[in-house]
């Protein structure tokens, strides 16, 4: 358990340590285990499994995840913070090419939700089972597909035309006339 | 009767590092739903730190928010320095916990005087934004402007501050004593505002941990977490304070946190002040090796979180930023669902997501005709009205 993808040992030490230890079998390699900070490798097939102990232990909170574009496909990064330990526990998982899928947490973890939606958004890694896979950042008007996190994304070349301005679909009323009604 | 109508408020304010777009859903004057959309105003900083260099990126990223521009900066110099295993010199850690404990007093204020307006108390209003004004000039002496400190630096600080600015320093902060003396009674024994606010908007401990809500939105639910002690930085484990903490959930809790962080704020920056010594405030990092690395700060709204990823050259490949509201504002799923309306306005403002251009955009509209019903100013004036009515009986 404590070999990493590169093979070198890395000894399972203090608090870090105990966490990775407690998440027992669904890590499968540790990269870092330092005083205050460690990171580990989660099966990609066991990542609700991987929250939901994490979710268990006292003080532990997810303060967000961040997507990095690699090779293979795209590594989500979910940052664990410990309290009061001042512990931050990062899993990766590799969400890989063609279809960047992975098991969504928002339903076992509400702090998931927004996070999820965003890395859809600008990196287009996809969940599975999110309640509300709307947009979060990008607009309505976006073009499908294109994913602006991107490295292949040009900020000047790819960016698509801006939106025709729109009104909104109530005219302007007489506030004061109904006013009477309700207050 | 049961009559729905959803409520507006939002998109634009674009004083802030995200504009909103609150939707209540409301049945009678009860909020059933509440829905968020974020993003009207994305600026794309994290790519746009990709094209910057390391020692450049500060520079943007304290204009992420012009009201924690200390905070953001010195989250992302302080992942670089995990990167690069970088031992700042005690000065410099002095002086980051002085700019930043001065943001977070004139962020609180500033906080206490909004909420005050939102309540009908505009001389509370009044009395917090003008003694957050010598806070801000003393920003503006020690760091040469009144937002966009410009102060941290990857290894140190850019710049020092002189012994004659460290006493303006302490003697302004020392006469903000009295006022907040003042201000916080006004809170604490003002038996309308305990009616107004005890009770209202209630966040559980247990919803705050599923949300993962920090800062003042955590504590004031009583929830002790604060990165300043768990995960020390700066100079924080070197001076004497504690975490505040208030057992209510609810809104009055949230404020009675933010007013007695003041007092801390005022305790950190005098024993700062009393402990600097002279000495090097930077330690010339030359390069950045490859690796990854996090920094975190207690914003004045809660924890600032940035990942640093470097491949050895001279930019970041990656660079996460989670900013507190991010976090703290899908509370509101938890805390405005049952609410009545008038009380709606103090909840959101609770969480301190810099408001104050919702006015502008916010109106109710009738769900079944699309009529306007109410704009914004109708629903602070509704809130104010609450306050009057329980003044009077």
């Amino acid at each position: 358990m404590s070999v990493t993808q590169t093979g070198i040992d890395v000894p399972l030490m203090g608090f870090v340590g105990e966490v990775l230890e407690r998440l027992g079998d669904v890590v499968v390699a540790v990269e870092q285990c330092e005083p205050r900070r460690g990171i580990a490798r989660v099966d990609p097939a066991r990542t609700v499994e991987a929250a939901e102990r994490m979710f268990a232990m006292d003080g532990s909170r997810l303060v967000t995840a961040t997507g990095l574009e690699v090779r293979d496909g795209i590594d989500v990064l979910y940052h664990w913070a410990l309290e009061p330990q001042g512990v931050v526990v990062t899993l990766k998982v590799l969400a890989t090419r063609p279809d960047l899928t992975l098991d969504s947490l928002a339903n076992v973890l509400p702090a998931a939700n927004w996070i999820e939606r965003e890395l859809h958004d600008l990196l287009g890694a996809n969940f599975r089972d999110h309640p509300d896979m709307r947009r979060l950042l990008l607009d309505d008007t976006w073009p499908e597909g294109l994913h602006p996190l991107r490295k292949s994304f040009d900020q000047i070349k790819d960016r698509p035309p801006l939106p025709a301005n729109q009104s909104p679909p109530d005219v302007d009323v007489d506030v004061k006339a109904h006013r009477g009604d309700h207050s | 009767m049961s009559h729905k109508t959803i409520i507006n408020i939002g998109p634009f304010h674009p004083l802030q590092e995200e504009a909103e777009f609150f939707q209540l859903h409301v049945d009678g004057e009860t909020v059933i739903d509440v829905d968020v959309r974020l993003s009207y105003n994305h600026r794309g900083i994290e790519k746009l730190d990709e094209s910057k260099t390391f020692d450049q990126v500060p520079f943007v990223v304290e204009r992420v928010c012009g009201i924690c521009s200390a905070s953001h900066p010195l989250a992302y110099v302080q992942a670089v320095e995990e990167i690069a295993h970088v031992d700042v010199p005690e000065r410099s850690l002095y002086l980051r916990t002085i700019v930043n404990e001065l943001e977070r007093l004139h962020s609180h204020l500033l906080w206490v005087g909004l909420a005050g307006h939102f309540l009908g108390y505009n001389t509370v209003f009044m009395w917090a934004w003008k003694y957050r004004e010598p806070v801000m000039d003393v920003l503006e002496t020690a760091t040469g402007s009144r937002v966009n400190y410009a102060n941290a630096k990857i290894g140190g600080s850019r710049r020092d501050i002189s012994d004659e600015q460290l006493r303006e320093i302490d003697k302004v902060v020392g006469e903000l004593h009295r006022p907040l003396d003042m201000l916080t009674n006004a809170v604490l024994d003002d038996p309308v505002l305990h009616a107004r606010l005890k009770g209202v908007g209630i966040l559980s401990p247990e919803a705050a941990k599923a949300y993962g809500a920090v800062g003042p939105t955590a504590r004031g639910s009583g929830v002790p977490i604060d990165v300043r002690r768990d995960d020390p930085y700066a100079a924080y484990d070197l001076v004497d304070w504690d975490v505040v903490t208030a057992p209510g959930c609810d809104v009055f809790g949230k404020a009675v946190v933010r007013l007695l962080e003041c007092y801390e704020a005022i305790k950190i920056i005098k024993q700062c002040i009393k402990q600097i010594r002279p000495g090097e405030i930077d330690a010339k990092v030359e390069s950045i090796p490859p690796g990854e690395g996090i920094g975190r700060v207690e914003a004045p709204r809660g924890e600032t979180f940035h990942y640093v990823r470097s491949d050895g050259s001279n930019r970041p490949v990656r660079h996460k930023i989670r900013a507190p509201s991010y976090v703290n504002i899908p509370t509101f799923k938890a805390s405005c669902i049952g609410q009545q309306i008038a009380d709606v306005a103090i909840t959101l403002a609770a969480v301190d997501p810099c408001y104050s251009c919702t006015e502008r955009m916010c109106r109710v509209v009738d769900a079944d005709t699309h009529v306007q019903v109410y704009q914004f100013a109708d629903l602070v004036r509704l809130s104010q009205q609450k306050t009057d009515r329980m003044r009077r009986s």
